[in-house]
C-alpha cells in the first residue's frame, strides 16, 4: 500500500509534465507548420 | 539558417513585421532561398518562411518598403503579394482551444482509467475510496475546462429554446459527474469519471478534426488570394501623388493608375491610351483599347500605358460592389442548409431524452429506488452519448479532404462536401474555367532565331500576349537574342533593331475575331496566332461526370462566336453573352426543376452564380471574390480535380452513412442492456472506445479514395 503514496504522485507529476510540454510546444508555435518543418531538415547549412 | 534568430531584440531597433503570401513556395529549396537571400537585404532582420500557410514573414526596420520585398521575392522567380497582418482568425483561435481541451481531456481520460482498472481489478474498502476520490480530483477541473465548449453550446441552444447534440451530452456530463462524486462521498461501488472524461476525450476529438479541416484549407486559399485594387494613386492639386485607400476614394478625384495595376473606383479617363484586362468583370480575355473618355471600372487591369482617370463611383457604388451585394443576396439560400450531423442530432437527442426519462420512470414503478433508477437513466445516456456519432461525419470528411487536397482540390468545410454529394448538374463557365485562362502562342511557324528575336521583344512588354509569348518560348528553352533600342508603343507594339535589321513584334489586324500577333523582322512577316487552350483533360472530365450521372452545360459571359467551338469540341450545350443575372435566373430555374446544380466559374461575373448553386468551384486563377464565394478551390491546370470532387464527395457520404448505421446498430445492442442495468463503467468504456475505433477504422478506407 505504501508504494501507491509514492506511485501515484509519480504517475500523476509525469502526465502534468507531458501536458504542460505540449502546451509548451503549442504556444511556441511548433506545430504552425508541419509542413515546412519537415522539408527544412533537407536546407543544406551553407555557413 | 533552420532557425532564424530574433536579431532586433538583441539591437532594440524600431522594426515592421510584414507578411507576404508567396503561393509558389513548394520546396526545401524555396525555403532555403527566400530566408537565405532576403536576409541579405539591407534592413532586413528576420525572414521566416511558413510552408504549410505559403507565407513568408519579414520583420525589417521601417525603411525598407513593402513594395521593395515585394520586388525583391519576384527576383528570386516568387509572385508574392502583401497580406494582411490581422490578428490570427477566429476558426484559428477556435482550433487551439480545442486542441488545447483535447490535450486535458486526454490527460484526465488516461489517469482517471490508471485508477478505475485497479478498481476494476479488485480493489475494496479505503483503496476503493482513495481511488474514487483521487478521480474525483483529476477528473473535475479537466471536466470544467474540457467540457466547456460542450457546456456553452448547449447553453446556446437551450437559450434559442432549440435543442442540439450538445444538449444530451452535456446533461450526460453534468448528471454522471454529480452522481459519481455521490458515490465517492457515500463510499459506494462504482464511479463514472473514467466514462464522462472519455466521452469528452473522443467528442472532442471530433471537434478538433472539423477545426483542423478548415483551418488547413482556409489558410491554402488565404495564400490565393490577392490585394488587387485595394488602393489607389490620387493626384493631388498641387500634382504630387498619394496613396489613398480604396474606401476613401470619392467621386471627382483624379487616380493616376500605373500599367499593370489594377483600377480602385469606377471613372473615366481623362488623359492615356493604353489597354484594358476585364476578365474580373466579364470573363472577357482579349484586351480592351481604351482611350480619353472612356468608362473604366473598378477590378479591370490597366495593362500598358499609364492612365489618369475621373472618379465618378468609388467604394460602395462601384460596379464591382453592385455585384458583391448580388452574391451576398444569392447566398441566404446556401446558408438555410442542414449539416448531415444536425440532421441526424434532431432525430437523436429527443430519443435519448426519451429513454433515459423512461428507463427512469420504469425502474422507479417496479420500486427500485430513487439511487437505483438514477444510476440507470444516468448509465443509458452515457452508452447512448453520441460518441461515435460525434466521431462519424468529421472523421470522414478529414480523410477525403486530406486526399482531395493532394490531387489539386481544397474543399472549404464538411457542408460543402456533404452539399457537393448531392449535385446531379454541372455549369461551367468558359473562359478560364474550361480553358486556361492565359492565350498560348502556336509557335509552329517560328524558327528558332525567330523565337530568340520574339523572346527579346516580348519581355520588354506587360502585354498579356507578350507575356504569353515570352513564358511559351522561355519554356522551350530558347534564350533571348540580343537587340538593341527596344521600344513599346501603345497599341502598336514593340520595335528593335537586331543585326542592323528592324524587328518588331505588332498586334495582328488581319483576321478580327481571333487573337494574335506578328513577328516582323526585315521584310519578312510572321504570324503568331493565339488561342486560350482547353484545359489538357477537360474533355476526359466531362467524360467522368457524363459516366456519374452528370449532365454538363456551359454558361459564359463571353461572346457566344468565342463559346461556341469550345461546346462544340467538348459537345456541350454551350450559352454565350449571358450576364450575372441571368446566371443566377438559369441556377434558380435549375433549382425549381428539382435539380441541384454545381456551379464551376473563376470570374467576378460568376460570382453570384457561385454564391447561389447548391455547390460551386473556382480555379486557383480565379478573382479573390470568386474563391470566397466557392465552395472548393482547385490548383493547378487540369479540370479533372472537379470530377474527382463529386466522386470523392459520394464515397465520403456514403461512408458517413456507413458509420451512422454501424453507430445505430451499436446502441440498439448497448441500450438493452443498458435499460435493464447491466451496464457497468468497465462494459460503457469498453463500448465507447470500440464504437469509435471502428468509426475512425471505416472512414480511414477513403484515403485512397482520390486515386
Amino acid at each position: 500500500m505504501s508504494g501507491l503514496a509514492f506511485l501515484i504522485p509519480i504517475a500523476l507529476g509525469l502526465g502534468l509534465a507531458g501536458l504542460g510540454a505540449f502546451f509548451w510546444s503549442m504556444r511556441d508555435g511548433q506545430y504552425d507548420d508541419l509542413d515546412g518543418a519537415a522539408h527544412r531538415i533537407l536546407i543544406e547549412d551553407e555557413e | 539558417m533552420n532557425a532564424p534568430l530574433d536579431h532586433a531584440a538583441m539591437r532594440g531597433a524600431p522594426r515592421v513585421d510584414s507578411r507576404f503570401a508567396v503561393p509558389g513556395i513548394r520546396c526545401a529549396g524555396c525555403i532555403g532561398k527566400i530566408e537565405r537571400e532576403l536576409a541579405r537585404i539591407d534592413g532586413v532582420e528576420t525572414v521566416r518562411v511558413n510552408l504549410s500557410a505559403r507565407r513568408v514573414d519579414v520583420g525589417h526596420s521601417p525603411a525598407v518598403g513593402e513594395d521593395a520585398l515585394v520586388a525583391a521575392l519576384d527576383a528570386l522567380g516568387f509572385e508574392a503579394q502583401p497580406a494582411v497582418t490581422a490578428p490570427p482568425a477566429q476558426d484559428e483561435q477556435e482550433a487551439r482551444m480545442l486542441m488545447r481541451a483535447l490535450a486535458v481531456a486526454g490527460f484526465g481520460m488516461m489517469n482517471v482509467m490508471l485508477l478505475s482498472v485497479s478498481v476494476w481489478s479488485g480493489a475494496e474498502g479505503a483503496t476503493r475510496d482513495l481511488f474514487h476520490l483521487l478521480s474525483a480530483l483529476i477528473a473535475l477541473p479537466v471536466i470544467a475546462y474540457a467540457g466547456r465548449p460542450f457546456f456553452a453550446s448547449a447553453a446556446w441552444a437551450l437559450r434559442a429554446g432549440r435543442t442540439n447534440m450538445d444538449v444530451p451530452i452535456s446533461i450526460g456530463v453534468l448528471l454522471a459527474t454529480g452522481l459519481s462524486l455521490y458515490e465517492t462521498f457515500a463510499g459506494g461501488e462504482q464511479a463514472y469519471f473514467d466514462g464522462a472524461t472519455m466521452l469528452l476525450f473522443f467528442l472532442l476529438a471530433g471537434r478538433a478534426l472539423d477545426a483542423a479541416m478548415r483551418g488547413r484549407t482556409r489558410a491554402e486559399i488565404g495564400a490565393l488570394l490577392s490585394r488587387m485594387g485595394r488602393s489607389a494613386g490620387i493626384v493631388q492639386p498641387d500634382g504630387s501623388v498619394v496613396r489613398v485607400a480604396a474606401a476613401a476614394i470619392e467621386p471627382g478625384m483624379l487616380m493616376l493608375v500605373a500599367a499593370g495595376e489594377a483600377l480602385a473606383a469606377d471613372g473615366v479617363i481623362e488623359e492615356g491610351r493604353s489597354a484594358t484586362d476585364n476578365a474580373m468583370l466579364t470573363g472577357e480575355s482579349a484586351p480592351e483599347p481604351v482611350a480619353p473618355g472612356a468608362t473604366v471600372h473598378a477590378g479591370t487591369i490597366n495593362l500598358a500605358q499609364p492612365i489618369r482617370v475621373r472618379v465618378t463611383a468609388a467604394a460602395e457604388d462601384t460596379a464591382i460592389a453592385a455585384i458583391a451585394r448580388l452574391m451576398d443576396e444569392a447566398g441566404q439560400s446556401r446558408s438555410r442548409y442542414v449539416r448531415i450531423a444536425d440532421r441526424a442530432s434532431r432525430l437523436y437527442a429527443p430519443a435519448v431524452h426519451t429513454l433515459a426519462a423512461l428507463s427512469f420512470a420504469g425502474w422507479m414503478i417496479a420500486g427500485a429506488g430513487l439511487h437505483h433508477s438514477l444510476v440507470i437513466a444516468i448509465a443509458v445516456l452515457i452508452i447512448t452519448c453520441p460518441c461515435a456519432m460525434g466521431l462519424a461525419v468529421p472523421a470522414a470528411q478529414v480523410v477525403a479532404t486530406g486526399a482531395l487536397m493532394k490531387r489539386g482540390l481544397l474543399v472549404k468545410d464538411g457542408a460543402a462536401l456533404e452539399r457537393l454529394a448531392e449535385v446531379d448538374t454541372v455549369i461551367f463557365d468558359k473562359t478560364g474555367t474550361l480553358t486556361l485562362g492565359e492565350p498560348r502562342p502556336d509557335l509552329s511557324a517560328l524558327t528558332r532565331a525567330d523565337m530568340g528575336v520574339a523572346l527579346a521583344l516580348a519581355q520588354v512588354s506587360r502585354h498579356p500576349l507578350s507575356r504569353g509569348l515570352a513564358r511559351a518560348i522561355g519554356e522551350a528553352g530558347i534564350a533571348p537574342e540580343p537587340v538593341d533600342g527596344a521600344q513599346e508603343r501603345a497599341g502598336e507594339g514593340v520595335s528593335a533593331t537586331w543585326r542592323g535589321l528592324p524587328v518588331a513584334l505588332r498586334r495582328d489586324d488581319g483576321h478580327g475575331a481571333g487573337m494574335g500577333a506578328v513577328l516582323c523582322i526585315g521584310e519578312r512577316v510572321v504570324p503568331v496566332p493565339f488561342a486560350d487552350a482547353l484545359r489538357p483533360d477537360a474533355a476526359k472530365t466531362i467524360a467522368m461526370l457524363d459516366r456519374m450521372g452528370l449532365a454538363s452545360r456551359i454558361l459564359s459571359g463571353d461572346r457566344t462566336d468565342a463559346v461556341a467551338p469550345v461546346a462544340r469540341r467538348l459537345g456541350l450545350f454551350g450559352q454565350g453573352s449571358v450576364t450575372p443575372q441571368d446566371k443566377l435566373a438559369q441556377l434558380e430555374r435549375l433549382e425549381k426543376q428539382g435539380h441541384r446544380p454545381l456551379m464551376v466559374g473563376d470570374g467576378l461575373n460568376d460570382g453570384p452564380a457561385l454564391a447561389a448553386a447548391h455547390a460551386s468551384m473556382a480555379p486557383g486563377s480565379a478573382s479573390d471574390v470568386s474563391q470566397q464565394a466557392a465552395d472548393a478551390v482547385f490548383v493547378g491546370s487540369g479540370l479533372m480535380p472537379v470530377a474527382l470532387g463529386v466522386r470523392v464527395a459520394r464515397a465520403t457520404m456514403r461512408v458517413v452513412r456507413q458509420n451512422f448505421a454501424f453507430a445505430v446498430i451499436y446502441n440498439l445492442l448497448a441500450v438493452p442492456l443498458a435499460v435493464t442495468g447491466l451496464v457497468t463503467p468497465l462494459v460503457a468504456a469498453v463500448a465507447m472506445s470500440v464504437s469509435s475505433l471502428a468509426v475512425v477504422g471505416n472512414s480511414l478506407r477513403l484515403s485512397g479514395a482520390a486515386r
